[in-house]
């Protein structure tokens, strides 16, 4: 028996209960749409988290200052300014893990220009701290060694403060006054959306660190900074930057053996990782869950297959009468139940694409299609016809003809 | 005349539980090429079970059984339904058309089977037929043909591949009398004119008084085989007197 014959059989069976077949592939439906939908939401997290990682700067760590004890009470980290400028500059000359690092002041301050105001958070830093975040501008132009070698009292505004200050106005060349000073706009930071844990980027500004250490924070600890951003040279050497970092400090510091650290170090990506991490579970458990309608839409092949081979017995029977063997009715069983899964599994990818594509228009929610997704969840659907065909196939390919053909 | 069919000492039971029941006892019988061979008997004579071997859709419990000079007995399920394919045509009692499909496709239906291609099977599924006279009449399903147009239709299909055999199970049984005659002529015809052996079972003397041969089945022996002159079934129609016009559903 020729596969073109099979095929039109299966069409032609299937289309005589058009009803019962559209119920049983709505099975596999639901089952490769929400599989597919559910990949797409499940990466669509992954990555967006991975988007932010890379917002955050890559391969970025930060060491903050020590804390401060006093009266018995000992207050958080950086509280007190144990990091000092030539501290960071050692750190970026003399460590060979270490890419860039950049002293950093920070403190909230409140912007004004004209009749508008606005709290935000200013860093006081040196150009590197942008080249850390790889943070470009879209205005103007960034910080440059030579605004902090001058003091020069220019600042750069993040998307939030620039909204907020200027709306539609351009904000590049306008004076904002910073605690009372006058600072040149010379340039707007691109957008960067929220990390993680939903705090606005963008809601900053960056001053040179000498204009910063004269003129806003540096009043009671000169030299002082409150943290150093560092950036390894790349994501195997993150672990090594940290000891070296440690060890640096620690030296610099003269802390004796059995002391401990003034100062410590944090490796962000490292957080972002286990988010990434747990959004990866997360896709795998969307995908799980959704493989179980997909195998429950099986289930409904073989029923609605053993249903069939039982009503279409006596047909069975007259096949086998005028010369079909056995395995050409278990063909025929098996493609009728694969063409259910199979075109139940392509109107599955076109409601699951349709509907990742729903979700992220209508709740925002970072959807991402990838062919693999699909090409596993139509193959996974003809798995599915196949291991589920099977038993209602083989049993008609074993009636006894003379039973087969008395049944009525 | 050559031998087509030979049984030897041919035994079926049939276990029911723990009891054993004995259908056929001990046939033996030869049919020759050409022959057309009615079989007689009552109910649970054994001529069905008989039928049943003869057509490859069982195998007895001992004995031989030779068709064209092979040994069929023990041959595989998938090498019987092969000689079902090519050397046997079936006509039943009940028709056994397929339901929703159209009669072209019904006589088709063998060539499915035997990787013919389409085009082969469409052109000799029309022949097929045109031969039972039922040109015209190829796109209907059998629920829009009459019980006689049916049977024809399972004619066509039973001669497709050309069998030596034919296989006839109660052909008339489910048909008014004029109708009968009407398919008995076809198969005195094809006995005659193209040599295709036919074996009917038939429970109706009338039925039987036009094969050439008598086979007569009882507790599963044959008690009886004789052969004479049959009668011509084609004059007997012609006898009729008002035939009637074979009402199809359009």
């Amino acid at each position: 028996m020729n596969f073109p014959m099979t095929m039109r059989i299966a069409f032609k069976a299937l289309g005589r209960n058009k009803m019962r077949s559209g119920l049983t592939m709505l099975g596999i439906i639901i089952g490769v749409g929400a599989v597919i939908a559910m990949i797409a939401i499940g990466s669509g997290a992954k990555a967006r988290i991975q988007e932010q990682i890379a917002s955050m700067g890559s391969n970025l760590l930060i060491v903050l200052s020590g804390s401060a004890t006093s009266g018995g009470f000992r207050w958080g980290s950086g509280s007190v300014p144990t990091l000092t400028v030539e501290d960071s500059k050692a750190i970026a000359s003399e460590l060979s893990a270490v890419k860039y690092a950049a002293p950093v002041l920070q403190g909230v301050t409140q912007i004004v220009f004209g009749n508008q105001n606005w709290a935000t958070v200013t860093f006081a830093t040196t150009p590197e701290a942008l080249l850390i975040r790889d943070w470009p501008v879209v205005k103007g132009r960034s910080l440059t060694q030579a605004d902090v070698d001058g003091a020069a009292k220019v600042c750069l505004l993040g998307q939030t403060v620039a909204d907020n200050l200027f709306g539609e106005m351009d904000p590049v060349g306008q004076i904002v006054r910073v605690k009372k000073f006058p600072f040149t706009v010379v340039g707007v930071l691109a957008d960067k959306g929220q990390t993680t844990w939903g705090q606005d980027q963008d809601d900053v500004v960056y001053v040179p660190l000498t204009t910063g250490q004269r003129l806003l924070f540096g009043q009671q600890f000169p030299g002082m900074v409150r943290s150093v951003s560092v950036q390894a040279t790349g994501p195997d050497t993150m672990k090594l930057a940290e000891e070296q970092i440690t060890q640096l400090l620690r030296q610099r510091h003269r802390i004796r053996a059995n002391q401990d650290n003034d100062f410590s170090v944090r490796n962000l990506t490292e957080a972002m990782s286990a988010a990434e991490e747990s959004a990866k579970v997360m896709s795998i458990l969307l995908g799980a869950i959704a493989s179980i309608s997909l195998l429950v839409g099986g289930i409904g092949i073989m029923n609605i297959m053993l249903v069939s081979v039982t009503e279409r017995t006596h047909e069975i029977g007259i096949r086998m009468a005028v010369g079909a063997r056995g395995r050409d009715i278990l063909y025929q069983f098996l493609i009728e139940a694969l063409v259910l899964s199979l075109i139940g599994g392509l109107v599955g990818i076109v409601i699951g694409v349709g509907a990742s594509k729903l979700v992220s228009q209508f709740f925002k929610w970072p959807t991402l299609i990838s062919i693999n997704a699909l090409l596993l969840s139509f193959s996974f659907a003809g798995g599915v016809g196949i291991f589920f065909g099977f038993y209602p196939a083989r049993k008609a390919a074993q009636l006894d003809p003379i039973e087969a053909l008395r049944y009525e | 005349m050559s031998e087509l069919i030979r049984v030897e000492h041919l035994v079926k039971t049939y276990h029911l539980g723990e009891v054993q029941v004995p259908a056929l006892k001990g046939v033996d019988l030869t049919v020759q090429a050409g022959e057309l061979v009615a079989i007689m008997g009552a109910s649970g004579s054994g001529k069905s079970t008989f039928m049943n071997i003869i057509g490859c859709l069982d195998r007895p419990t001992q004995g031989r059984y030779y068709i064209e000079g092979t040994d069929v007995s023990s041959l595989s399920k998938d090498e019987l339904a092969r000689i079902r394919n090519e050397k046997i045509g079936f006509v039943f009692q009940t028709f056994n058309l397929l339901s929703r499909t159209s009669a072209l496709e019904n006589v088709e239906l063998p060539l499915f089977y035997n990787s013919t291609s389409s085009r082969d099977r469409r052109q000799r599924a029309m022949e097929a037929l045109i031969s039972v006279g039922l040109k015209g009449r190829e796109h209907h399903v059998p629920n829009q043909l009459s019980g006689g147009q049916q049977q024809r239709v399972a004619i066509a299909r039973a001669l497709i591949n050309r069998p030596s055999l034919i296989l006839a199970d109660e052909p008339t049984g489910n048909l008014d009398s004029r109708t009968s005659l009407e398919i008995m002529d076809i198969f005195q015809k094809l006995n005659q004119d193209s040599r295709i052996t036919i074996i009917l079972v038939t429970h109706e003397p009338d039925i039987a008084r036009y094969a050439s041969r008598q086979v007569v089945f009882r507790d599963g022996k044959i008690i009886k085989d004789e052969s004479f002159q049959p009668r011509q079934a084609a004059e007997d129609l012609s006898q009729y007197p008002s035939p009637i016009e074979e009402g199809a559903i359009p």
